[in-house]
């Protein structure tokens, strides 16, 4: 899997999907970017026992992330005043969201002890899906499949463990798959689609729902600002073209840094939702 | 043939999208473990014990601020007290202020009285004294007077009864008259 990787050559620019030189009458057909643009080469790689670890734009992006929540966090609260102001202020904003609006929301009782975690998923999240719209990285790293696979497999074994501590080994289960207030009979097909979307389908989809939206929305800048590029050309249509997709290129980074913020916010509240399940069963 | 060669040659340099690289996982699990590390040991546990210390400082100072208030109503309600004592002693003192005028007034009233009573009570014993020190010159007077007009009487003639009578009764209008003044 690895070496397929690295056997790839990356495209290095936007213009360079089709070279230079290919615009629209210059026979040339649009270069409609594809999944080659989510692979990088390895700036470098480290062996470590049998495992090669490849150093690509990736790693190096989440680097940045780690660097840039980190710094600005430790930053912003490493004199806390009663009385805010600057980086403090803007930090605890932030703070005061995931603990009110996430935590103690959506977890309820016992949800302040999650707020370190909640906290560290949403903001490395939002600044990872920022990197899409962030001029000289313009990838989001979330839209690299490992990484919210990486993520959710850390909510995944955080809340199943908790569950299983909380309401018991077994207990967990069968609270889970058995919920109150259904005719007995019902079980019968509740209780298996229950396991299956709790165990099963929940960490998946919790991946692919931040993974598609980065995914998605990186392809449509790729797709749009190609196009703007592309459709230089010394005639009407082409001009028109060139900058209708400008506009919507701009249009749209509008809307991802929106999009951004929001998927953050959904894995994160679904990560709390998840907590919260495991803490208290459904009554 | 061809195609479906071309199309696995490139599915062979391409990976899916929905590829899970062990490699990137591992980075990708490290990085958020990192972030999680130092934001929950050390930058998270400050500003939390500095935004507890505010919603305390606030909660403290609204329980300072009625606690002071409190305070406040209490020495209101002595110092209230203490000025209607201090009414009531003032009347007190009033009321003895009067009784104790009126009875000084009775005192002195007593004591005029009394004085007038033994002015009089002197002043009568004195009349007393006066009197009776006038009923004994009188009678001593009268003595003597007897005896000078018995004297008289011996002196005149005997067998003019009228004019012995007219004597006795001229001595007698004389005493009667020394008796009235």
């Amino acid at each position: 899997m690895f070496a397929e990787v690295v056997s790839v050559s990356a495209p290095t620019s936007v213009s360079a999907a089709g070279g230079p030189d290919c615009h629209l009458m210059s026979g040339c057909g649009f270069p409609a970017p594809g999944a080659e643009i989510f692979v990088f080469e390895d700036i470098f790689t480290l062996q470590l026992a049998s495992l090669e670890f490849g150093f690509s734009k990736v790693a190096l992006l989440l680097l940045l992330g780690v660097v840039a929540v980190v710094g600005f966090f430790t930053y912003a609260f490493r004199k806390p005043k009663l009385v805010p102001r600057g980086a403090q202020n803007i930090g605890e904003v932030g703070y005061v969201f995931v603990r009110d609006g996430i935590a103690k929301e959506t977890i309820g009782h016992g949800g302040e002890k999650f707020v370190p975690f909640l906290f560290s998923f949403f903001f490395f999240v939002w600044i990872l899906n920022f990197f899409g719209i962030l001029p000289g990285a313009q990838l989001p790293a979330t839209s690299i499949f490992a990484i919210p696979v990486a993520f959710a497999l850390i909510v995944y074994f955080t809340w199943v463990p908790l569950g299983m501590i909380k309401q018991g080994p077994i207990k967990f289960f069968t609270n889970m798959m058995f919920p109150p207030g259904v005719p007995k009979p019902m079980y019968i097909l509740l209780a298996p689609i229950e396991l299956i979307s709790n165990i099963l389908v929940r960490p998946f989809t919790h991946a692919v729902r931040l993974f598609a939206n980065m995914f998605a929305g990186h392809l449509l800048l790729a797709t749009f600002s190609i196009a703007a590029f592309y459709l230089i050309s010394a005639s009407v249509i082409g001009i028109v073209g060139s900058v209708a997709s400008f506009v919507v290129t701009v249009a749209l980074t509008g809307f991802e840094a929106f999009i951004q913020a929001l998927q953050a916010y959904i894995f994160t509240l679904l990560a709390a939702v998840y907590i919260g399940s495991a803490l208290h069963a459904e009554h | 043939m061809k195609v479906v060669a071309a199309v696995s040659a490139a599915s062979e340099e391409m990976p899916s999208v929905l590829a899970v690289p062990v490699d990137e996982l591992i980075i990708g699990l490290i990085a958020f473990l990192i972030v999680f590390g130092a934001l929950g040991k050390f930058a998270l546990p400050k500003i939390k014990a500095t935004l507890d210390e505010r919603a305390d400082a606030i909660e403290g100072g609204l329980q300072r601020a009625e606690e002071a208030q409190a305070e406040a109503s209490r020495v209101l309600e002595e110092y209230k007290e203490q000025l209607a004592s201090a009414r009531e002693e003032a009347s007190a003192i009033r009321t003895q202020a009067q009784a104790d005028r009126s009875s000084m007034v009775e005192e002195a009233k007593n004591e005029a009285r009394h004085a007038a009573a033994q002015v009089t009570a002197a002043a009568e014993a004195q009349m007393a004294a006066d009197r009776a020190q006038a009923m004994s010159t009188l009678t001593r007077q009268v003595g003597e007077l007897s005896v000078e007009l018995a004297s008289k009487v011996v002196g005149e003639s005997l067998t003019d009864d009228a004019r012995v009578r007219s004597t006795v009764d001229a001595f007698l209008d004389d005493l009667e008259r020394q008796a009235s003044n």
